[in-house]
Formats: C-alpha cells, structure tokens, sequence
C-alpha cells in the first residue's frame, strides 16, 4: 500500500496522474497553484510525457483543455474560484458540447477570503452548467474523486466540476493510492460535429444535456460520496457537504453523532436521499462551506415546510468558512475558548518585502501624482495591492485581473485626468492586453505602470507569459513609442523615475512605463541555487 | 494519544520545517496526522499559523478546535499571544523570547513577557541567541522545537532522527548543529518545567 503525506491538492495532482490524464493547464491562483507545481515537480509526469503548463489566464487553460479532450485524451484544468468567471464562456459551454476524453474542472473556493477578494460558491457554476459535480470531504476523497471522476466524465461524455476549498487544498494528510490507467489515445469524438454551437447542433445538444440530468442524479444517488448515516435521535437531521462532516464528526467523540446524518459529495443533490432525511426527522441542520446553496434548494422560495437551520437564519455565520467551534454552537453545544488575545498584540497584515522593487516604483508614483491629489492610480491583482497599506497608501482600486487598466480608461473618459493604471507582467498578459487596445483605440488620456518583476510573485513565482514580451506588445496595439518607458526601480534613480512619470502624467493620451526588476523573492531563490550548484 | 499543536509565527520563519519535523516522526510511528498550513499572501511578513493534530485515531478536522490547543510553539513572542484562544486550560505555551519586529507598532517587550509569564504553563526562551551561540542563528526554529518536544508524547530518538531525515540533503554539519539545538532547547524545558 502506498501511503503518502499530501496537501488536498497534491493529493488531486497525483490522482490526475494516476487517473492517466495527459494533460494539465492552470494560471496560477491560490488555494489550486500547488496542484499544478506538483505535476511539474513530478518526475514520473515527465517520464509519462504529460503536457503541465502555466498558460496566459484561466480561458486559455479551460478551452486548451476541452482541445485535449476534443482529441480523445483526459485533462485537467486548475483554477481559484474567481478564475471559472474568466473561464466561464467555454466552461459553460463546454456542457453543450460535451467532452471526449476525460475532463476535470477543478475549482478552488476561499471561504473566509484567505486569499481572495470575495468568496463565491463554484457549485452554483456547476447548476449553472448542469454538470455533475463532486466535492470531496478530506484528501482521500480528493484522490479518488479525480480516479472516480474521469471514469463519469468519459460515461457520460461530459466535463465535471470538481470543487475544494482553501482548507482542504492546504491541510496535509495521509492518502492511499491507488489508481494506476495508462493515458488514453488520440481519437476523435464519434460526432465531432456536437463541438460545433451553431444554434441548429446547439439547440440539439443542449436537450440532450437536459434529458441527461436525471442519469447524472442517478449517480450521485448510486454514488458511495453520499451516504445516509442514520441515527437514533430523529429531532434533527443534519446535511453536511465537504468539509462540513468533518467539523461535525469533530464535536461528538468516536464519531457516534445521535442524529441521521446525509453526506452530500457528488451532485446534483440526489432528492431521494435528501427526502429520506426530511422526512424522518424533525428539522433539518445544513452544514456547508460556502453558499447556503443546498440550504437554499432545500427551504425554497416560500419555506412553509419543515424548520431549517442552516446559514440563512443564522444558526451558521452567514459569511466565512465553516471551523468545528462554529458547528458546536450551530448544535446548540458549549464551546469554551481559551484565554483572549492580549490587548497588546498588534495587527501583522503581510507586507512588500524588504527591497522589492515596487516600494520603489510607488515610491517614484506617490511624488509624481501628489500634486493631482489622491484616489487616482487604479491596481489589480498581485503583490503591488499591498501599495494599499501603509506607509504607501498609493492606490485607490483593486478589484479583478486586468481592471486597472480598463478603469482608469473609464475613469479618464469621464473626466478624471490623470488617471493611472498599475499592473504587474502576468497580469497585464492574463487580462490587460485587450483593455489597453480599448485605451489606444479611444486615445484616452491614461498612464499605465506595467510593474514587470519577470514572475508570478504572489502565487510563489510561476513564470510569466509576458518575460520579454511587454514593449512589443504595447508597440503592437498601437502605444507610441516615444510614450513607451523601462526604467529600473531603485533608490538611486527616485528622481529620474519620478520625473519621467510626472511627464507622461501631463500626456493627452495612452503611456505606458515599464519599472522592470525581479521579484526579490525569486532573484534570492535563483542566486541561492546557482550557489548550490557551483 | 493525541495531541493538538498550534505552531505561529511570521512568514519566512521556517515554521514549516518544525511541522514538518513533527510530521515525520509521527508518520513513522503510524500515527494519524493532519496539518492545515498558509499559503498565499500571508506568506508575505504576515502572521502565520498551522495547526498540526497528530493521534492515533483518525482525525476528523483539519482544524484544531478554540480552546482545545495542547500546545502554542512559537517562534515569535508577540505571534505566541494571538493564539491563547485557541489554548487549552492545561495546554503549553512555548516561544522564542526574541521579537520579529516589521511592524511600527510592535508593542513594548516587557509588556509581551509580562502576558506571556502571566500563562501557567508556559516555557519561553531566546532561541535566537541559543542557536547564534551553537554557531548556527537560522535553527532558532529547531531550539524551539527541542523546547516543545517533552510536550509532544513522541520520544525524543524520533524527533532527532526526524530532524537528521529531514536536513541529510543539506549536509552532515547542517544535521549536526540543528540536533545541537534541539538538544539545547530540550534541555532548557527540562531545567525549567
């Protein structure tokens, strides 16, 4: 027996292994980044010749992954939550196309927002869709609902979403594998045709998706990842999906819960188990991380049955991730805490690092825009959003991949001049590219800071589509030359780098500066390695 | 057996490698292990935790309950205290006396100690200087594991040959001088528990 200590989501990269996928695609995003790091780490990956790649945003992964789908083979693709937006046009579609080969869509919530900038639920995307769905209750299931989960993908021709959250993608477990499937050929589908949406082969398809629903219900109800556990105590009957059995199980020593007990693990939620439970028990107790999304099926519009209980009337916080003192109270139990924290103890909100080249990009910034006054410069996602704290307060906005550049362009069309956009290299290649195309189009008078530390920083230093590629590509979608900057971000060149900024702040239409410098985290790792190596 | 371990500190201060040394020695004992971990932007100077259950019976959370703690290792004095609630009544607090300051309003010190000696069961140490002084000033963190390790039920021939697993790769003088810490750290609880 093969046993091995993995994080739930290297629990899911070795499952994808072994479940003979060929290919992987993902754009970095925390909690799904180390599924992906795994499968590029692996040595027996690259003996089995699979594809691990970072691609330019979610979109490109999804729809590189129904390709490798589309031509027989099974593939995985890896993104955080607020990646399937990006993703969700050929994520839906998808549906109506079907699959091929093998197709897992992992999704990775962040309830609580650990890392996140909201906390949306990904099973309302897989309702969405109408696809089954899967969502694993702790790292063992993790793996075998990926080996499980190619398996229904290629019975039912059909992509499925597999959900985690933050917890369980970063806690480390035991896991037994215990899959091993060679890797499927290349082949076509049957009836290739079914991936061409013209409205006629669309209307088609998408009631076959509908006539399947009641088969992919089946399943969930046939599935061993839900299981009625009943119990003798029937005033209260309790649904737990994902991690929400294992805060529960947590509350009652040797597991012995008194109440009937519904895990939910595979979707669509199968009615006959849930009717079961209402109907042998008094009241109903939901327990899931994240939306009250079954919580909400169950009450209904006009929720004139049974008493539910759950996140909607408050028995469970209605935001953040669920914790075993949480499911206590929720279960009308005691839940003591230890001492409170001492009055002394200060906030550590994370910090730029020490010498990171954007202290001094902002630094530069700060001086140039001063006499313009604040809530100008529009960011985006990655480590320069710390610009926010002190001593920086440098930025006014930071809300999806790509939006600085198209906010400040909305912002300046309205009248707000000037208004300037920061964005680091990866970013402006996910999703920044286009809205400068919009900016050039319309000559609106913006500035954009292209902070280019040569990496992914946030997510740990995954390389970035756009190392060496940043001036051409302004060049290509029309940004004058003459308005195109690099300059070096360090204290030495303050004054040179402020001046430059100020300049082009005064500029009636589209400039972009380039402050390039490598993160200081992945300059340390690669000079410490290179030492190693000599 | 088993126990509950809350292991704090900042980001980039190799808690990682305390769990991890824990870790190892309990799987090879056959004992059940969960450890939920921080990644992402916290990393970056934050507050980190990870909470680390080892028993051996299955574990059902990969978090520890509020007030069940067994025991607080931390590598940071201030960071020890962000975690009382979620200590037992009989549960250990073991730290590091030495401050990372990155912060402008890191409070007074004697204050911090002042809360920290206030705890009934508590063993605090300057691990910085320890480790500084066995030549080596990167394995505070193995010094605070040596100081938290009569408290681990996990006899101390498996730690230390935990920590000679884990660090081999680097070499046999890097082996050597963090079992010289672990060892000093123990000795330290041992004199004063």
């Amino acid at each position: 027996m093969n046993r091995l200590l993995l994080l739930g989501d290297e629990a899911i990269a070795q499952a994808g292994i072994d479940a003979g996928i060929s290919g992987v695609y993902a754009y970095p995003g925390t909690p799904s980044t180390e599924i992906t790091e795994y499968i590029l780490a692996s040595k027996e990956a690259r003996e089995k010749n699979i594809i691990a790649s970072w691609t330019t945003n979610e979109k490109t992964a999804m729809e590189a992954a129904l390709g490798m789908s589309y031509a027989g083979k099974r593939a995985m693709v890896c993104m955080k939550h607020v990646g399937l937006n990006v993703a969700a046009d050929p994520f839906i579609n998808s549906a109506i196309t079907g699959a091929n080969g093998g197709l897992i869509v992992l999704a990775a919530d962040d309830p609580s927002m650990h890392s996140s900038q909201n906390e949306q639920d990904s099973r309302f995307y897989g309702k969405f869709a109408m696809i089954p769905m899967l969502e694993p209750s702790n790292q063992q299931e993790a793996y075998d609902m990926v080996i499980y989960g190619f398996d229904l993908s290629e019975k039912f021709k059909i992509p499925v979403l597999l959900r985690i959250t933050t917890r369980l993608a970063h806690s480390r477990a035991g896991v037994v594998l215990n899959g091993k499937r060679e890797q499927n050929k290349v082949g076509l589908p049957e009836n290739y045709r079914r991936f061409i949406l013209l409205p006629a082969i669309a209307r088609r398809q998408y009631k076959q998706l509908l006539e399947q629903q009641a088969a992919y219900e089946d399943e969930a109800l046939k599935s061993s990842f839900n299981q009625y556990i009943d119990g003798p105590d029937k005033s209260k009957g309790i649904i737990t999906c994902g991690l929400g059995l294992n805060y529960l199980y947590e509350n009652y020593p040797d597991r012995n819960v008194p109440f009937p007990v519904l895990k939910i693990g595979q979707y669509p939620v199968p009615t006959e188990m849930v009717r079961k439970l209402y109907n042998e028990c008094e009241s109903i107790l939901v327990l899931e991380d994240g939306y009250p999304f079954l919580e909400e099926m169950l009450r209904g519009l006009l929720n004139h049955g049974k008493q539910i209980n759950g996140r909607m009337d408050g028995t469970v916080p209605r935001d953040g991730e669920l914790n075993p003192n949480i499911v206590a109270v929720a279960l009308g139990m005691k839940d003591e805490w230890g001492n409170p924290i001492p009055e002394i103890v200060a906030p550590r909100p994370p910090s730029l690092c020490k010498g990171c080249p954007h202290i001094f990009s902002y630094n530069a910034l700060n001086e140039a825009i001063a006499e313009f006054g604040k809530g100008r410069v529009f960011a985006d996602i990655g480590c320069y959003a710390l610009g926010a704290l002190q001593p920086y307060d440098a930025i006014s906005s930071c809300v999806d991949m790509g939006a600085s550049i198209t906010m400040a362009k909305g912002a300046a069309d309205a009248g707000l001049v000037p208004a300037v956009a920061v964005i680091g290299d990866s970013t402006f290649t996910h999703s920044g590219m286009t809205g400068l195309l919009d900016a050039v189009i319309d000559n609106s008078p913006i500035t954009v800071l292209v902070l280019d530390n040569a990496t992914t920083a946030m997510t740990g230093g995954q390389p970035s589509s756009a190392s060496g590629k940043i001036e051409d590509v302004c060049l290509a979608l029309g940004v004058e030359k003459e308005h195109i900057h690099v300059i070096n971000p360090i204290p030495k060149n303050h004054e040179e780098n402020m001046n430059i900024m100020k300049k082009e702040l005064l500029y009636k239409g589209v400039s972009v500066i380039i402050p390039r410098r490598e993160c200081i985290v992945t300059a340390t790792k690669r000079l410490k390695e290179k030492r190693k190596v000599k | 057996m088993k126990k509950d371990i809350i292991l704090a500190g900042v980001g980039g201060q190799g808690i990682l490698s305390i769990a991890a040394t824990i870790g190892l020695a309990a799987v090879d004992m056959g004992l059940h292990l969960k450890q939920a971990e921080v990644h992402g932007m916290s990393q970056r100077g934050g507050d980190v935790q990870s909470n680390l259950r080892i028993s051996d019976k299955e574990i059902a959370s990969d978090l520890i309950p509020k007030g069940k703690a067994d025991i607080i290792i931390s590598v940071e004095p201030m960071e020890s205290l962000r975690y009382l609630p979620m200590l037992s009544p009989e549960g250990w607090l073991i730290t590091n006396t030495t401050p990372y300051i990155n912060i402008p309003n890191y409070p007074p010190m004697e204050k911090v100690m002042e809360e920290i000696e206030k705890l009934p069961h508590q063993v605090a140490l300057d691990a910085d200087k320890i480790a500084k002084d066995l030549g080596s000033g990167r394995s505070a963190n193995m010094v605070i594991l040596g100081a938290a390790s009569p408290f681990l039920d996990i006899p101390v021939e498996n730690l230390e040959k935990a920590i000679t697993k884990l660090f081999t790769p680097k070499g046999e003088e890097v082996v050597d001088v963090n079992i010289k810490c672990f060892r000093a750290g123990r000795e330290v609880s041992e004199n004063n528990s």
